[in-house]
């Protein structure tokens, strides 16, 4: 089986955010791949290691710089990679047309990816591939094994978790619990120098972008920040209790 | 024609239906909730006061949410009413969903936003991004667009005198291929975290499971908030999953979030950052939760959580 998997790089979660014109200046930080994509690429490793037959395809689809994320999830283990580079900004939905169309030439059986985008705040991603390419897909899932064509697992729903069973080929989404993912050691580093990245030009794949993102901006909502001493604790606590109930007037 | 979906639990109608209402409300014209299940009469008789009209699917094989059907269903129904707009709740089937739905139309997919004009066939709205940080305003012309609303965004809407007709529709539905084999669910009596107007959240700082129930919950039981939890404790195996706080958990914009024992990850920050007030407990003086309190003690929250719940006694 072929595992393709995608990987978007982000702000690391402890960079500050900066905006430049009406736009977030990613220009200085630190990008990393998203924690949850990184699941996606641990999880293929696993499954090829656990004994399934599988090639771990790696993806990246956006700025020249997206690279250094196909070179860490190569020194990991991944297979090869493929880059198709662009300086649109792609929304969810139109980023899925490129995705599936590189998992159709792939002939992907089992795509891999965050639940979560950490610079989007969108879940819409991996659920987008799926009906592109008229897949199942597990979202959120937490444990993974894979049998012949059929996947089970554990994923987490609106209130609690559920068991399912999945015929392949489908599309999985990450959540936190599902893996740790490891460092690239030295060795693999070195190895993966050698490893094929291929080129696919953008304009081939005919996707435009549904969103415009008109303008960017850090809303800092101001705080009283009035903080007690609490080394009196009743007096303290009777103090918080007396200005939650009337000045903040959120409890009666 | 906007087309709402009406997520339900227990025979009820969520909060979130009344939600969109005042979505649809504010961007006028005729608007149909969509209501689907199985055995869902009281749920469309709910929504009959929130809209002009009632759709309901009430169909067996409807009786257990699945992705693939609630997409198709909805594609059918906005196709076939020519919907301009698609109101869909941002839980977690929603997210999950209105992709699908989005695809299908091939429509534009406005996720998770917290304002929305409809102005000449544009579509503008506000959400949130990179971990809660920025405000991203988004832009899509298109003859439709798919949008899914932040739960507590919107007001709820004030239910109507009169009750709208209801009409029962027949669909086309593709066969499940997510087989669930089990299911466990985290039945609460409490209040749910995403529609409580108070979240009472607990981090390791509380000490113990027990010290959990003791600070958080008896804290939480007193005031009638909900029961929230970081990351941490979810790991620890101390509380559930579905009380967790933050990027890969809930997230939650309550009138007031009293954070206990919590030092405030960003991967915490972002699921609770836009509460209207923030309250911190926490030994530590240099916790960053403090950053972004209103209000807050610095001191032992093994001593001042219980000596809260004494003054809220009296």
């Amino acid at each position: 089986m072929r595992i393709l998997t995608i990987v978007r790089q982000v702000p690391g979660a402890e960079e500050s955010l900066r905006i430049k014109d009406g736009k977030v200046d990613l220009e200085g930080r630190k990008l990393v791949i998203d924690t949850m994509d990184e699941y996606g690429v641990e999880e293929a490793l696993r499954l090829r290691e656990s004994g399934a037959q599988a090639e771990v395809v790696v993806l990246a689809v956006g700025p020249a710089r997206v690279e250094e994320a196909l070179r860490t999830a190569l020194a990991m283990g991944a297979d090869r990679a493929v880059l198709v580079e662009t300086g649109v900004a792609l929304d969810a939905i139109s980023l899925s047309n490129v995705v599936a169309q590189v998992a159709a030439r792939e002939e992907a059986d089992l795509i891999l990816l965050g639940g979560q985008q950490a610079d989007w705040d969108s879940q819409a991603l991996g659920a987008a591939i799926a009906e592109r390419l008229n897949w199942p897909q597990a979202a959120w899932t937490n444990l993974l094994a894979v049998k012949d064509t059929t996947l089970t697992g554990r994923h987490d729903v609106d209130e609690g978790t559920e068991s399912f069973e999945l015929p392949l080929p489908a599309v999985v989404t990450t959540q936190q619990g599902l893996n740790d993912p490891r460092y690239p050691t030295l060795p693999n580093i070195v190895r993966s120098r050698k490893k094929e990245i291929r080129r696919e030009a953008f304009e081939s794949f005919s996707v435009t972008a549904k969103l415009k993102i008109v303008g960017e901006e850090i809303q800092v909502k101001q705080r009283l920040k009035m903080i007690l001493d609490g080394k009196d604790a009743q007096a303290a606590a009777s103090r918080l209790v007396q200005l939650l109930r009337e000045e903040a007037r959120v409890i009666a | 024609m906007i087309l709402m979906v009406v997520e339900h639990a227990n025979g009820k109608a969520s909060k979130s239906a009344c939600e969109l209402a005042t979505a649809a409300r504010q961007l006028g014209g005729e608007v149909a909730a969509l209501v689907l299940g199985s055995g869902v009469a009281p749920v469309a008789a709910e929504a009959a006061f929130i809209a002009g009209q009632v759709l309901v699917a009430d169909t067996p094989s409807l009786a257990e949410y699945d992705a693939e059907l609630w997409a198709a269903a909805v594609a059918q129904i906005a196709r076939a009413g020519e919907a301009h707009t698609i109101l869909i709740a941002a839980s977690r089937s929603g997210c999950e969903y209105s992709p699908r739905v989005a695809v299908k139309l091939d429509a534009p997919l406005l996720e998770d936003v917290f304002s929305l004009q409809h102005i000449d066939s544009v579509f503008r709205a506000e959400r949130y991004t990179y971990l809660n940080r920025v405000t991203e305003r988004i832009e899509a012309e298109a003859p439709l667009a798919v949008v899914t609303l932040k739960p507590g965004a919107f007001a709820a809407a004030v239910p109507a005198t009169e009750a709208a007709e209801q009409f029962d529709v027949d669909l086309e539905l593709p066969q499940r291929r997510l087989v669930v084999t089990a299911r466990t669910r985290e039945k609460s009596e409490r209040i749910s975290l995403t529609e409580a107007d108070i979240v009472v959240s607990g981090g390791r700082g509380v000490g113990s499971p027990e010290g959990f129930a003791e600070l958080i919950e008896g804290l939480a039981n007193q005031i009638g908030a909900a029961v929230g939890a970081t990351r941490a404790v979810v790991d620890a195996g101390w509380r559930p999953y579905a009380e967790q706080v933050g990027q890969t958990g809930k997230t939650v914009q309550p009138r007031a979030y009293i954070a206990v024992g919590i030092s405030g990850a960003v991967q915490h920050l972002s699921g609770m950052n836009k509460s209207k007030v923030i309250v911190a407990i926490n030994k530590d003086a240099d916790a960053p939760i403090f950053k972004i309190a209103d209000y807050g003690i610095v001191g032992d929250v093994k001593e001042i959580v219980p000596a809260m719940i004494r003054e809220l006694r009296k």
